[in-house]
């Protein structure tokens, strides 16, 4: 029984990662590094529900088994067909929505990195409706780079996702996606998490400049 | 069907030849960025005749296959380079998978009174009903009209190619698919050939502000030679030669202004190619952009004159 869920797990992996990429035409431009097996924070602007598909789509298939999104666990657990694609599809990481339950929210993330997988990590924390290209950063990534110094964490601006998939809609516009994945970032000795978020956030700006 | 394996035969050796040069260059001058860039648009062509070949062998539907797909990628990429808001995602959704498929439809049907006003008359009074839904007004005749845009350039005018097999000239029935191989040949041919005499002889610039590629030189030898060519043609297709001549002359120079015109939008968008799927060459609109601009014309001329 969990060898067939697996093989179905698996299956459903590939076709999703076939259909993403087929609409959006994605291509992946590894700009400022290679992909490869150092352990990474991939954190990217979060424009829709099918950004964090993209983005593992478009990684190496041996990295994509490593590599866990982060995902809102209400909007992940509510109906079963959820649970399954965010746990043995994407074997995501489920957290709370800030603010209620007691105790660290980032808890499972932690667990994750501890663990030595890499992650998809949105530090908007929500989803960008608004007309601005970037919200202000929550605190959680600093805490994650605090706690992991190795941890190299890798900008990706994500393109014209928001127009593939606009906010409410469900039938995808074949818009063509590009994937910018920039140069490592690691927390510096003696950096305030204002100043570290701020770097994070430019860095990720400065790649929606990029027009290659 | 000789003729048809003749002039395969012939675009065939022309490949092989170009082949040997690109080669050759890269042996004996090294690498550098034009060499390199010369060998990948060839082996491109290599590829891109393949897929006529095929779709050829399949006839009417093999063409508007074909022709479907280019368009689809040509408005993929037209689009994507087009800023639209959310509110325009209704007028989008119909461009994509009403319009599109609603166009090669009625190619297929042959059915000129409604392929030939479908997108310049109901489409482009069902855009912006459609846009307006979105209740959104900034920019909405812009954004209304690039969608329009959009849709003429890489739907319309491109399927007037395959809507050379609906048309019925007198004494050449069964052989409408030498009007697409002639039309093809001939564009992009001067193109091709426009490049070569820009690379080799091209000084002086003739728009430098809206492609600074294109040259007095290339152009003229390009046209000229490109005219001689579609002359020489002129057994496969229904005209004379001096006939043939004088189209030739009309669709390069059409296409030598759509590859100008394609250029000056993509300048204003800040990027130098439309696309990247054709490896040399850029996207599918930065290959077909003259094709957009002479085949609705040479479709009118053929089926005004001789259909």
């Amino acid at each position: 029984m969990n060898t067939l869920t697996g093989w179905v797990a698996e299956l459903t992996a590939k076709c999703i990662t076939l259909a993403a990429r087929l609409i959006t035409g994605t291509r992946a431009l590894w700009l400022g590094c290679n992909p490869n097996h150092n352990q990474r924070l991939y954190f990217a602007n979060h424009r829709s529900h099918v950004d964090f598909v993209l983005l593992w789509a478009s990684l190496p298939a041996l990295l994509r088994k490593r590599t866990r999104p982060v995902a809102g666990a209400e909007y992940w657990q509510n109906t079963a067909l959820k649970r399954f694609i965010s746990q043995r599809v994407f074997n995501a990481v489920l957290v709370p929505r800030g603010g209620r339950g007691k105790g660290n929210p980032l808890a499972p993330v932690q667990q994750a990195l501890a663990d030595g997988d890499s992650l998809i990590f949105f530090p908007e924390g929500t989803r960008n409706l608004s007309e601005s290209p970037l919200l202000p950063f929550k605190s959680g990534i600093y805490h994650l780079a605090h706690a992991h110094p190795d941890l190299e964490l890798i900008p990706v601006w994500i393109t014209n996702l928001n127009r593939v998939m606009p906010k409410g809609r469900y039938l995808p516009l074949p818009l063509l996606s590009t994937l910018h994945f920039g140069a490592p970032i690691k927390l510096q000795d003696e950096e305030t998490k204002m100043e570290f978020l701020e770097r994070l956030r430019l860095a990720l700006l400065d790649m929606s400049r990029e027009d290659v | 069907m000789s003729q048809t394996m003749w002039l395969f035969a012939g675009i065939g050796l022309l490949l092989v030849l170009a082949t040997l040069i690109g080669r050759l260059l890269a042996w004996r001058k090294g690498r550098n960025a034009v060499i390199d860039n010369l060998n990948a648009r060839i082996n491109a062509w290599w590829v891109m005749v393949l897929t006529i070949g095929i779709a050829f062998m399949f006839g009417l539907y093999g063409v508007i296959l074909l022709f479907f797909l280019v368009s689809f990628y040509a408005l993929r990429e037209f689009l994507t380079l087009t800023p639209t808001r959310d509110g325009d995602y209704l007028a989008l959704v119909a461009a994509f998978y009403f319009a599109l498929p609603a166009q090669y439809l009625l190619i297929g049907l042959q059915w000129y009174g409604m392929f030939s006003i479908l997108i310049p008359v109901y489409v482009f009074l069902l855009m912006p009903i459609l846009s307006s839904f979105g209740g959104d007004t900034t920019h909405y005749l812009e954004r209304t009209a690039k969608v329009q845009w959009g849709l003429m350039i890489a739907v319309y005018c491109v399927s007037t190619v395959p809507a050379l097999m609906t048309l019925k000239v007198e004494g050449f029935e069964g052989h409408n698919l030498m009007l697409i191989a002639w039309l093809i040949l001939v564009v992009q041919l001067s193109d091709v050939l426009q490049y070569c005499c820009g690379k080799l002889f091209g000084k002086r610039k003739v728009a430098p502000k809206l492609s600074p590629s294109k040259t007095i030189e290339g152009l003229l030898g390009g046209v000229l030679l490109a005219t001689m060519v579609g002359a020489g043609l002129y057994w496969i297709t229904p005209f004379s030669p001096w006939q043939a001549a004088l189209i030739a002359l009309l669709v390069n120079l059409l296409g030598f202004a759509g590859g100008l015109v394609m250029s000056t939008i993509k300048r204003d968008r800040g990027v130098k190619d439309w696309g990247h799927m054709i490896e040399g060459h850029g996207g599918m609109l930065d290959r077909i952009d003259s094709v957009c601009f002479a085949a609705p014309v040479f479709f009118h001329v053929v089926r005004y004159w001789w259909a």
